[in-house]
């Protein structure tokens, strides 16, 4: 017996997460990647064709970070929420609650396996849009930092709302009312650099201008707002989900009564 | 020795007002049998949550094998397998996999040769490949032992195992939970089923709107306040009770052909002789004598209204 650390509880709660994934495979991999190839062919192709490039990038390989990021913002909080929500829901929760597995090690477990699966799915992603459009990556590291970094702090996103949700359909509004409508004004198809005033002021206060922006940055060297300031953004974001899933297991917050 | 549990003056108050629990304390001894009774809503399952770490209490302690389940939880929940009320499964999963979950969560590495003995004791090995939501009521329940039994725990709950389970199964479960007590197992099992307390438990603890009434060896709580009744079947039928018979505290069936006379099993006499030689006397002839001893349902039935 451990007592210091449950390594084999951590361990059996991601494996678990990861052969959730294995069964909706589907779901959860072929269908981002169809939507994603839509994309290409909607932006990419058909519009993209009459708009020559952006900063110097081609428009389709410009469009492509902001589509993995569109992706992996989703993937990762709808993963992760799903994640805690459903044994929750059903009930199967006690079992976590009773084990002796520390807040720390549940939230590793839960959110490290939906981190993973959509690390993996933003690779994915990447992999899919080379057969549209030449890719280049001028900072593999940071763009892999960036990804791991955006992976876990919306699947932390993810656990907060799946522990807040007391039903399906405030399940479904994070994902569906403020990730995706954020996204796409947070530059996913354009440089925020083109919107006319006072919309570009406005759009330094969606945080998630400053992830796609350093996600592009290292693919093309071209930011909307210096990759410093993306990297301490993401970074932030990263900690105030900390804080809040600390505050949740610290007060039992719909956990326990 | 310390005890396997020991709760002491534990309080619970719902963020609602509702006191579940009022200063209860209790010591579950090792390896013993110990039902607690109560009616819907006693606080039964709140008792178990607090002990298994899934309700805060508002007050009080519980330490498991000498472990504090606050200050070191990991020690204590590990001793502990539960098995809840409700039939909560991962209906996706197969019994198997939901096991090595079980099994990991509780800090133990995998081990298919205990998986495949808790599984084939429980009927289950037949049904490995099955997902849980395919299999029956009674199947989900033997799956849910079986998560709680993956890790080899010391302490094993079991909140109503017999709620909507058939006779056959119960009478199985009973038969794994003595086999349990007999490998060291303590066991602790809330029921409805008085019949199951009277049959399995060494100990029963009787809960009443949160206060714990009484704890008890059961075959002393039958002695203590259970109650005999001989029952005098007569040749022929008596209108009123003779006077002759008067003092001795007889009562007369509504239909006349029965003396039914309580005694006390604690009382140092039980008057049964004086009573007899009065029938005889008064000119009463009887055909049969029987006794019939109150039921640890009466008992309980008894408790409850009092409480």
């Amino acid at each position: 017996m451990r007592l210091a650390m449950n390594l084999y509880g951590m361990r059996a709660i991601y494996m678990y997460e990861m052969a959730r994934t294995g069964r909706t495979l589907l779901q959860s991999i072929v269908s981002p990647v169809i939507s994603t190839s839509l994309y290409f062919v909607v932006f990419g192709a058909a519009i993209g064709s009459r708009i020559s490039h952006i900063e110097g990038v081609p428009y389709g390989a410009f469009i492509v970070p902001g589509l993995i990021m569109l992706m992996l913002l989703t993937q990762s909080v709808m993963n992760a929420s799903f994640g805690i929500y459903f044994p929750r829901f059903v009930g199967t929760i006690y079992e976590i609650l009773s084990a002796p597995v520390s807040p720390f090690e549940i939230v590793v477990g839960y959110v490290g396996a939906a981190a993973t699966k959509s690390i993996a799915l933003g690779l994915i992603i990447l992999a899919t849009s080379e057969l549209f459009v030449p890719v280049r990556i001028a900072h593999p590291a940071w763009m892999l930092t960036f990804l791991v970094l955006t992976a876990l702090s919306f699947s932390l996103l993810g656990f907060i709302l799946g522990l807040w949700a007391d039903g399906f359909e405030k399940l479904q509004i994070v994902p569906l009312l403020i990730i995706t409508p954020l996204t796409f004004l947070g530059g996913t198809f354009y440089s925020t650099s083109v919107l006319p005033q006072p919309w570009r002021t406005v759009t330094l206060f969606n945080p998630l201008v400053y992830l796609i922006s350093g996600f592009r940055w290292s693919f093309f060297n071209i930011a909307d707002v210096h990759v410093g300031v993306s990297v301490a953004m993401t970074l932030l974001f990263l900690a105030i989900c900390l804080a809040i899933v600390w505050w949740f297991f610290k007060t039992g917050y719909r956990l326990k009564n | 020795m310390t005890h396997a549990i020991a709760i002491s003056h534990l309080s619970k108050t719902y963020a609602s007002g509702f006191q579940a629990l009022k200063d209860v304390s209790l010591d579950i001894r090792h390896g013993e049998i110990f039902a607690l009774l109560g009616p819907n809503g006693a606080g039964k399952t709140t008792l178990i949550n607090v002990v298994c770490g899934i309700v805060i209490p508002s007050a009080g302690t519980v330490t498991v094998g000498g472990h504090d389940i606050v200050k070191d939880y990991r020690a204590a929940r590990s001793l502990i397998g539960l098995v809840p009320q409700e039939l909560t499964t991962d209906a996706f999963e197969t019994p198997p996999a939901t096991m090595r979950l079980s099994r990991g969560l509780f800090g133990k590495p995998a081990n298919p040769a205990i998986i495949e003995k808790v599984l084939k004791e429980l009927s289950l090995w037949d049904k490995r490949e099955s997902r849980i939501m395919m299999l029956s009521g009674g199947m989900k329940r033997r799956v849910l032992i079986a998560k709680a039994l993956a890790h080899e725990p010391q302490i094993l709950f079991l909140d109503e195992p017999s709620a909507g389970v058939d006779v056959e199964l119960r009478k199985d479960m009973w038969q794994l939970v003595r086999e349990l007590r007999a490998s060291g197992v303590t066991i602790i099992l809330t029921t409805h089923y008085i019949e199951e307390a009277e049959e399995m438990a060494d100990r029963v603890g009787v809960i009443n709107k949160g206060e714990l009434i009484v704890v008890e060896e059961k075959a002393e709580l039958m002695r203590k306040l259970g109650r005999k009744q001989l029952i005098v079947e007569l040749r022929e039928r008596l209108n009123v009770l003779p006077e002759a018979l008067a003092g001795h505290g007889l009562t007369l069936s509504t239909d006349g052909m029965q003396l039914v006379y309580t005694y006390d099993t604690k009382a140092e006499t039980t008057g049964i002789t004086t009573l007899l030689d009065a029938v005889r006397n008064a000119g009463v002839r009887f055909k049969d004598l029987q006794t019939r001893q109150s039921s640890l349902e009466d008992i309980f039935v008894g408790l409850v209204r009092q409480g």
